[in-house]
């Protein structure tokens, strides 16, 4: 049914189709705004990497001897909000999650694709204003904003941070409402809920975050541009405010914006896992079900930022309970994704090394987020670097990982380019070594004592912080060595045909790069996913 | 296993670092463990089923693909238990600390930017240091008068969050004498990394020795019993209950009866909010006419204060009289002050 | 365009998957804006409980009756728009469509015309929280340091609720002319319903408001 074949002259793809800056900015092909969202991502994710560079290279000596504390504080603050709304929360989901579902389902197009363009625009208009507090002195809050710092104390670019951060959310609510109406209402005739890939599911679970939580962050931003613009006491003490409830409003989201974060990779990870070993994922429903289980249970567990906060101690209970009950699917995962091994055919390929990196590192993140769930241990290990370590081991070990595997994995059906296998393959262990040695040695930190945020710090604590910068030195070059050969590949890389890795889905049907309406005719599904055996694989050009 | 310059374990200084360090090493196991697991698993597997050739394709492992219900509760229920297990620890723990004993030393803690000012009941004041005597009970209670911050002590392994507006409390046993760095663990600002100090844990001789020297001119409570005359409190408040506002003698810990039918017990933060709010809770039976004071007295008045409607309360002399009496064990060097603070 | 039964945009199979398409995003779209009143809500729930007092006073300077008048002025759009939505479906002429779309609107109009003059009446009365805030008039024996949450909460609400009428009006302003050029019909009328979904639910959200800003206790503090 399915044979790879070598890749024709350069047919009319997306890419061919219509030249010149008007037709990619007034664009309404799903494709052509994924590699838009992926400049864009891209630049942010340098500026937000530039922000750690400077932060770890203060942190190199115990003095505060390259910044002064309010630039430091700055950066780590514009680190955090950079990374987090303007690179996290829309990668996976904007660039492949654009690019890929429609071709997944079968289908021409996302259900609104003039809102999916807009969305992209709202991202643009809320980056705007975070590059100009960026430009204009920054701003020194945290990326968590706690009051009544950010509301009465703080002397920086608050309102704007804040302004940026609200459009930004519109921008990820509506690629949320795209994709639920989507797979709900776009599938090709003849695929069934279970027989979508999982990465489908993994989107589907991470819209229904997205459409659900985003809007109670942008209505608690709104409240603290309020108190900070006119005072009206809402987090203020002097006024009769309650410092602690914005803290209950903003994880109320954040929390479930991790997972956002997230979720994604998982469905990432699934796809390739699947692709090099040949089977259909261990567990697949278990594995389908789970995503939708850590959605929703997501909610229900903000409180575990909380113990300290001076929230009861009951509601401690409940909260932490509820965050083991969240780890359970994620290991679920785990567990089915290495069962899937099993009596496998496996290839080392570079997304499947990148795919087996992340599960090694998502899981000591997640195990690490066990002992934060932990009330006692939680007492002493919060706000401290155990922390940093252990939302960078799921972040970066994690979700950015599995970006990469998926960037890896799906480049040749964007670009119809291959990169170079063994650089690739290079870059992918110089960052997972630069990342184990950056942010192992701050678990031990973080148990020794070592605060958060912390601008200088007690001498006993230099070595270990040394030798995070210096792993920071390694990762950095890492992330470097991917962007160079993938802007190479694209003139020099290797055409590559539809179905470079021999994978099941109806992705790999199409060419690549894909005809802008993906499907000349719609595809009928008789298949149940993942169907290996309905395929003979042979080699590629 | 420590090495001077690669640290692992903080010291271990109250009563609650020994079991916050055990359960970190099971923690460490369990994470260990399985950590270890899926990556030689991982390992083994990438080798042992290594692509031979091009065109193999796998058989299914069942009819449905691959699937078996029995691991799939297996590797649910197994880390559900190891997980409650962490839980249940974990919740005790936290429980106690959130329990401070009834004999515990209370010493009053402001938090600003950027430091801690600290009162000890005798009147002795100390910036960004907390001199306390090894093996007695301490409670804290803290309060920000500008932004949150966060009280911690590694070597304690407790810390909580200083919130203006609300007092919070911490409670633990130093077990061991010795310097400790303390930490504002609540991003605050800019010197927030500067608005650390130190614990002095001292044995009981030398704590008194400490705390009769440095020359302090009266207790929290004398010096609450300046403020109440000196602000006119006692115009209104006064101790026979004619004045036009509720007695405050008797009154701490004691339940009060609120206009509209609800009750509230008397503690530090009702008083602290009566002070500075105090249209709030009316007391049943009297006119909301009582002034706010905020702005008019600092935080560190407000618990001179306190300490001092304390010292009126009813149980003051009855806990004058249990504080030199049988004390806990592990209580040498009893109180040397007869003022010292009473139950809560 | 007007000539053709249905718009189907090309990534769509055919006509009904695109009104179900529709039909799905604005539910979604309107379960966000649930989430997003709800933040709000919740905070002023939050405070209404911890100082009923001082709300219940802040309250009782709200005015129920031009309040009241607001209520049933958009429940009344409501029925306009919903005609609206029938007289389209069931292909009773442009004409009537365009008519309850100008009604809808109009209503719309009254009742930001309403609450215009009722911010108007804050602003001279210094209820608004800023530079100038002291409400006057406050009854006795009664904590006031909680009024400006109140009134922050009062304008956060309304104000956010008024934004969505004002966009509703906009998107009923581009109803209407495109209804006179007759672009609806029985088979296709997507828009209208949409933005009659819409509409209902910012009128939902209203009803919701109304007795729990103005409804709180509006004699206290009077004998």
């Amino acid at each position: 049914m399915l044979t790879a074949t070598r890749a024709p002259e350069r047919p009319s793809s997306y890419l061919t189709d219509g030249y010149g800056l008007k037709s990619w900015l007034l664009t309404s092909d799903h494709k052509r705004i994924a590699i838009l969202y992926l400049i864009s991502i891209t630049f942010f994710f340098f500026i937000g990497g530039i922000f750690a560079a400077l932060i770890r290279l203060e942190l190199a000596t115990p003095a505060g001897d390259l910044l002064e504390s309010d630039v430091y504080n700055k950066m780590f603050t514009m680190h955090g909000i950079v990374m987090i709304f303007f690179f996290l929360i829309p990668s996976i989901p904007a660039t492949l999650g654009n690019f890929l579902i429609p071709e997944m389902i079968g289908a021409k197009d996302l259900a609104f694709p003039r809102i999916n363009l807009l969305s992209w625009y709202i991202y643009v208009f809320g980056g705007i204003f975070v590059v100009y507090v960026l430009l204009t002195g920054g701003v020194d809050t945290g990326w968590t904003f706690y009051t009544p710092f950010s509301t009465s104390y703080s002397n920086t670019k608050v309102m704007a941070a804040a302004v940026g951060i609200f459009i930004a959310g519109f921008s990820s609510i509506l690629t949320g409402l795209n994709f639920i109406v989507t797979i709900h209402r776009m599938r090709a005739p003849g695929l069934s809920w279970f027989r979508l890939p999982l990465f489908v599911w993994a989107h589907y679970a991470t819209s229904m975050i997205q459409i659900l939580g985003t809007p109670v962050v942008a209505v608690t931003i709104l409240l603290v541009a309020m108190e900070r613009g006119l005072h009206i006491g809402i987090f203020d003490p002097a006024l009769g405010g309650d410092p602690v409830l914005f803290q209950h409003l903003f994880w109320f989201y954040s929390h479930p914006a991790v997972y956002i974060m997230i979720l994604p990779s998982m469905g990432v990870i699934s796809e390739i896992i699947s692709t090099f070993t040949r089977r259909r994922p261990f567990g697949y429903t278990f594995i389908a079900f789970s995503s939708v289980a850590i959605a929703v249970f997501g909610f229900l567990v903000w409180g575990h930022h909380l113990f300290v906060s001076s929230q009861s101690v009951y509601a401690g209970m409940v909260f932490s309970i509820l965050s083991y009950v969240v780890a359970i699917p994620s290991a679920i995962k785990v567990f089915n994704w290495t069962a899937t091994m099993y009596k496998g055919s496996v290839e080392l390929s570079t997304p499947m090394l990148y795919a087996i990196g992340f599960i090694g590192l998502f899981t000591i993140g997640g195990l690490t987020g066990l002992f934060l769930a932990c009330l006692g241990m939680d007492v002493h290990l919060t706000d401290t670097y155990f922390v940093v370590a252990h939302f960078h081991y799921v972040m970066v070990g994690g979700a950015i990982m599995g970006y990469l595997a998926g960037l890896h994995f799906w480049w040749p059906k964007m670009t119809g380019r291959m990169y170079p296998v063994l650089w690739s393959k290079i870059a992918g262990v110089i960052i997972f070594l630069g990342f184990n040695l950056t942010f192992f040695p701050q678990f031990i930190l973080g148990f020794l004592g070592m605060p958060r945020r912390y601008h200088v710090y007690p001498p006993e604590f230099q070595v270990y912080n040394v030798l995070s910068s210096a792993g920071a030195t390694v990762l950095g070059l890492g992330y470097l060595i991917p962007f160079i050969y993938f802007m190479w590949s694209l003139k020099y890389g290797k055409p590559a045909g539809p179905n470079p890795w021999g994978a099941t889905g109806l992705e790999w049907q199409i060419p690549s790069p894909p005809p802008t309406e993906n499907f000349e005719v719609t595809p009928v599904v008789t298949v149940e996913a993942y169907e290996y055996h309905a395929q003979e694989v042979v080699e590629v050009g | 296993m420590d090495w001077k310059y690669l640290p692992i374990f903080p010291e271990s200084a109250s009563n609650f670092s020994p079991h916050i360090d055990a359960l970190y090493a099971y923690l460490v196991t369990v994470s260990a463990f399985f950590s270890i697991l899926i990556a030689v698993v991982i390992v083994v597997f990438a080798f042992k089923y290594r692509r031979k050739s091009d065109s193999e394709i796998p058989v299914p492992l069942n009819e449905h693909g691959a699937g078996s219900m029995l691991l799939e509760i297996t590797w649910s229920v197994i880390p559900l238990l190891l997980s409650l297990v962490m839980f249940g620890w974990g919740a005790m723990i936290f429980f106690d600390e959130s329990k401070p004993p009834a004999d515990a030393m209370d010493i009053w803690v402001v938090g600003k930017q950027w430091m801690w000012k600290i009162q000890h009941l005798e009147g002795a004041r100390e910036i960004n240091e907390l001199h306390i005597p090894v093996n007695r009970n301490i409670r804290l209670t803290l309060t920000s008068e500008d932004v949150i911050h966060d009280f911690y002590v590694p070597a304690f392994r407790t810390k909580t969050d200083v919130v203006p507006g609300k007092y919070t409390t911490e409670w633990f046993r130093p077990t061991k004498v010795g310097e400790y760095h303390l930490f504002c663990a609540e991003y605050c600002g800019t010197k927030h990394s500067g608005m650390i100090g130190t614990i002095y844990v001292m044995n009981a001789n030398d704590y008194d020795a400490w705390l009769s020297s440095g020359g302090t001119v009266g207790s929290m409570s004398e010096k609450g019993e300046a403020l109440f005359q000196q602000l006119g409190c006692v115009t209104c408040h006064q101790s026979d209950g004619k004045g036009r506002c509720p007695k405050l003698v008797g009154l701490y810990g004691t339940n009060v009866e609120l206009k509209g039918g609800a009750t509230v017990v008397a503690d530090a933060s009702y008083i602290r909010e009566s002070i500075v709010n105090p249209l709030t809770k009316i007391v049943n039976g009297y006119d909301g006419i009582m002034p706010t004071f905020q702005g008019l007295v600092t935080e560190d008045q407000i618990q001179q204060l306190i300490e001092y409607v304390k010292s009126i309360g009813p149980k003051s002399a009855a806990a004058a009289a249990g504080a030199q009496a049988g004390t806990p064990k592990n209580n040498p060097g009893a109180a040397a002050n007869p003022a010292r603070g009473t139950r809560p | 365009m007007a000539s053709h039964a249905t718009v189907l945009r090309h990534h769509f199979e055919n006509g009904e998957q695109q009104k179900e398409a529709s039909s799905l995003g604005m539910w979604v779209f309107l379960l966000t804006e649930l989430m997003f009143f709800g933040g709000m809500f919740m905070a002023y729930l939050a405070y209404r409980q911890a100082y009923p007092d001082s709300f219940a006073a802040a309250s009782s300077k709200l005015n129920v009756t031009l309040g009241m008048c607001n209520t049933l002025v958009l429940i009344g759009s409501s029925l306009t728009m919903a005609l609206a939505v029938r007289c389209a479906a069931a292909g009773s002429g442009k004409k009537l469509v365009v008519l309850f779309l100008i009604l809808t609107l109009l209503l719309g109009g009254v009742f930001l015309g309403i609450k215009a003059k009722e911010y108007h009446d804050k602003w001279i009365h210094h209820e608004v929280p800023g530079a100038n805030f002291h409400p006057e008039d406050w009854p006795k024996n009664v904590d006031m340091s909680h009024a400006s949450l109140y009134f922050g909460l009062y304008f956060g609400m309304t104000g956010l609720h008024a934004s969505h009428m004002v966009i509703g009006v906009g998107l009923l302003l581009f109803l209407i002319i495109r209804a006179n050029q007759g672009a609806y019909t029985p088979e296709w009328h997507t828009p209208v319903e949409m933005v009659g979904l819409y509409w209902h639910f910012v009128d939902i959200v209203w009803i919701f408001l109304f007795p729990l800003l103005y409804l709180i206790d509006p004699n206290f503090g009077r004998q």
